[in-house]
């Protein structure tokens, strides 16, 4: 029994159910002989995963899917010991070189150089090159990125590297300059509901139009979210009404409570609740960019214009300063306590003007 | 010969820090200077860099010193400096390949930044190999000029230290090596450094010698690529000739045989469709702070780089009618995001924060 997410993702370039045109232009890119590195960029869920992996089947066939995990094991200058999870092929090596935090220049130096070692022994049906793949290159430490510009260049004979990342404004000029970039942009509303109904006859079900439309409405154009959630809905309740309720990520609800916690009273008090709320946030893993977004869509939503602006500005300072400091707590604590202090003026202000 | 032949090993061994003659040669990892046989591989950029001094475009004053010097005149240490793009490596490549001929490989030393370049590198490798003797002659008995070119690309990141270790190795084996320090900033060079060598500084090539050179290789290639489409190239490489290219050859390797048009270009260079940026505006004029959060939403949803979007922002910033006052403010907070964007902040609130200033800002009048 495997997911929706899984079971219907396409495994070939022509398959894609969006971007069409960009999938013939990779198509032309694999015939070519030559194969530049490739940048892949767009939010999550947008696909970028499902497009390399059908690039690298055009690329070398059906090999690369009989997938083995590996560990591998690197030593640090400084004799430390650190482990990094791979994902292999024998044609290609996917790395998430964050993993291994502030050693991250050291994985990716070794590994491209191991994988760059190995010549391909026959060439003749295949690739003279191997692929690595590294995700999450936007959370490359800067060392990291200098140090791959260098072994880019280094290795081009032997091994590409295909590298995804959500955004580029954290990628470094220099690796952008040698990459060609390819913009993978979430799928459209429409494009999401007619996928849903595909996968639903797939599955032999029947999907009320409304549902679709109300999925693809709350999954924020995620097209792994509005799968999942409409799975979700099977799981719940079949056969599927159209005003049925849809399960939303248990984070999102959370931060939305916290929002409402925080509106409700503004006191010293209130912000010790908050404080053990965003605690249990952080404990679990949801990212503090993510936090602040929805915290601050939903604070906003319910003031007024005139402290909207001020809001946002403390919004984006306080999560400018998260990436300087090293306590996430101590910055989202120091916004909610903010805001709590405008909301209130801004509240006595407007009963005053009243009175 | 047996000299020569050592005198290559040697070469070989400073290169690659290998032992033996077929240690794999670092010159096989570099685009375009082993693949004449699959010409196919190599980049356009290194395909169509110029041979020989006079091709080099627009850089008139050090063209004529160099002519000056293959005509029989001493070389000084060179300092090139400008944006990137507009051929200083490749004056000096082409100027050593004329001077010294079959055997500027050995004549010269290239490091640039992705090579080690600390204190230790300037001390081993480039002292060992300005300290070596250049003969007079070639292999064949032509004469050539007794002395070897260390180029040092990208000096600009060469910390100060390494710089420092230069002074000297550059006084005391003049007889022997020039130096050529190419940069792009030239106050990242320490001013000891800077007096010693003849300083020239590389303009952004026009835009109309631009549109020729790639007009002409877009012929030589057979890209099907139309005058309009040319234009925007040039528009979006600003004067770096070396990105036009490589746009044009990246353009045309996802398109195969069809034509390249307009919005191919804006794809591969990552530019934003100027009515994204336009809309920006407006819906800031409209002073609706809940259109604001689906645009935003909307932007970052398509993958645009948030980066970019700034700088195109500003861009027509500058151009609009608002007041100087309000252009100022504008222009700050642009400042301050993109800042924040490079600490790795969070792109949809830094894009929030601009949209609520400039409705702030606009709204006021």
């Amino acid at each position: 029994m495997t997911l929706w997410v899984d079971k219907y993702r396409p495994n070939s370039l022509l398959k894609l159910d969006y971007h069409k045109s960009q999938a013939t232009q990779l198509k032309n890119l694999v015939q070519q002989g030559d194969f530049p590195h490739l940048l892949f960029y767009g939010p999550s869920g947008a696909g970028k995963k499902t497009r390399i992996m059908a690039l690298l089947r055009e690329l070398y066939g059906s090999g690369v899917e009989r997938l083995r995990m590996e560990h591998m094991n690197f030593t640090t200058p400084s004799n430390k010991k650190i482990e990094v999870m791979t994902v292999a092929s024998n044609y290609h090596i996917e790395v998430n070189p964050s993993d291994a935090g502030i050693y991250d220049r050291i994985v990716v130096m070794e590994l491209i150089k191991n994988a760059a070692a190995t010549h391909q022994l026959d060439s003749s049906g295949q690739r003279d090159f191997k692929v690595i793949l590294l995700t999450e290159v936007d959370r490359l430490s800067k060392d990291a990125q200098h140090a791959l510009r260098r072994t880019m260049e280094k290795y081009v004979a032997t091994c590409r590297l295909i590298l995804c990342a959500n955004s580029t404004s954290q990628v470094i000029p220099a690796i952008r300059s040698r990459c060609l970039s390819i913009r993978v942009s979430a799928p459209t509303k429409p494009e999401i509901t007619s996928i849903l109904f595909n996968i639903c006859r797939k599955e032999g079900l029947q999907l009320p139009e409304d549902l679709a439309d109300r999925i693809a409405d709350k999954c924020d154009r995620n097209l792994r979210r509005a799968i999942l959630m409409c799975e979700a809905c099977k799981v719940k309740q079949y056969p599927f009404t159209s005003n049925q309720p849809i399960v939303e990520p248990d984070w999102l609800t959370f931060i939305q409570d916290t929002a409402r916690s925080i509106l409700s009273e503004q006191s010293p008090k209130k912000l010790l609740e908050v404080r053990a709320k965003l605690y249990e946030m952080l404990v679990h893993g949801i990212p503090t960019d993510l936090i602040f977004k929805f915290l601050l869509r939903d604070l906003a939503k319910s003031c007024d214009m005139t402290i909207k602006t001020e809001v946002t500005e403390l919004a984006a300072k306080y999560e400018h300063q998260v990436h300087k400091g090293s306590k996430d707590i101590f910055h989202l604590e120091a916004f909610v306590a903010r805001f709590m202090s405008v909301y209130l003026k801004f509240m006595e202000e407007s009963v005053r003007g009243m009175i | 010969m047996l000299i020569a032949d050592s005198k290559r090993n040697m070469q070989a061994f400073l290169k690659t820090g290998k032992l033996g003659k077929d240690a794999p040669s670092s010159s096989s990892a570099e685009p375009g200077t082993s693949q004449p046989v699959v010409p196919k591989l190599t980049p356009w950029v290194e395909k169509y860099r110029p041979r020989t001094v006079e091709e080099v475009v627009e850089q008139s004053e050090i063209i004529s010193v160099l002519k000056q010097v293959l005509s029989g005149g001493d070389l000084p240490h060179f300092l090139f400096y400008g944006p990137p793009g507009t051929g200083k490596t490749t004056t000096i490549l082409a100027a050593a390949r004329q001077l010294f001929g079959d055997i500027y490989r050995d004549r010269i030393l290239e490091l640039n930044a992705s090579d080690d370049r600390g204190i230790q590198v300037i001390r081993d490798k480039v002292k060992t190999f300005s300290q070596l003797t250049a003969a007079a002659n070639k292999p064949d008995g032509t004469p050539c000029p007794p002395y070897k070119i260390v180029i040092l690309d990208e000096a600009d990141s060469m910390t100060h230290a390494a710089q420092s270790a230069l002074r000297r190795i550059m006084e005391k084996e003049t007889r022997t090596t020039r130096f050529c320090l190419i940069c792009n900033y030239i106050s990242c060079i320490i001013p000891p450094i800077a007096s010693r060598c003849a300083k020239f500084r590389f303009k952004p090539i026009k835009s109309e010698k631009i549109e020729e050179r790639l007009e002409e290789i877009a012929k030589n290639e057979n890209v099907s690529c139309g005058k309009d489409t040319i234009k925007v190239l040039v528009e979006t490489c600003g004067g770096d000739l070396r990105r036009a290219i490589t746009c044009l050859q990246s353009c045309s390797r996802l398109k195969g045989s069809e034509s390249v048009v307009m919005e191919d270009v804006l794809e591969v260079t990552g530019i934003v469709p100027p009515q994204w940026v336009e809309k920006f505006i407006t819906v800031c004029k409209n002073c609706d702070h809940k259109e604001l959060e689906i645009f935003v939403d909307d932007l970052i949803q398509e993958a645009y780089s948030a980066f970019q979007v700034l700088e195109q922002l500003h861009e027509k910033i500058i151009e609009s009618d608002f007041t100087d006052d309000q252009k100022a403010i504008i222009c700050e907070k642009i400042a301050i995001a993109s800042g924040r964007l490079q600490d790795g902040a969070s792109e949809y609130l830094q894009l929030m924060d601009l949209g609520c200033c400039m409705i702030n800002v606009l709204s006021k009048k």
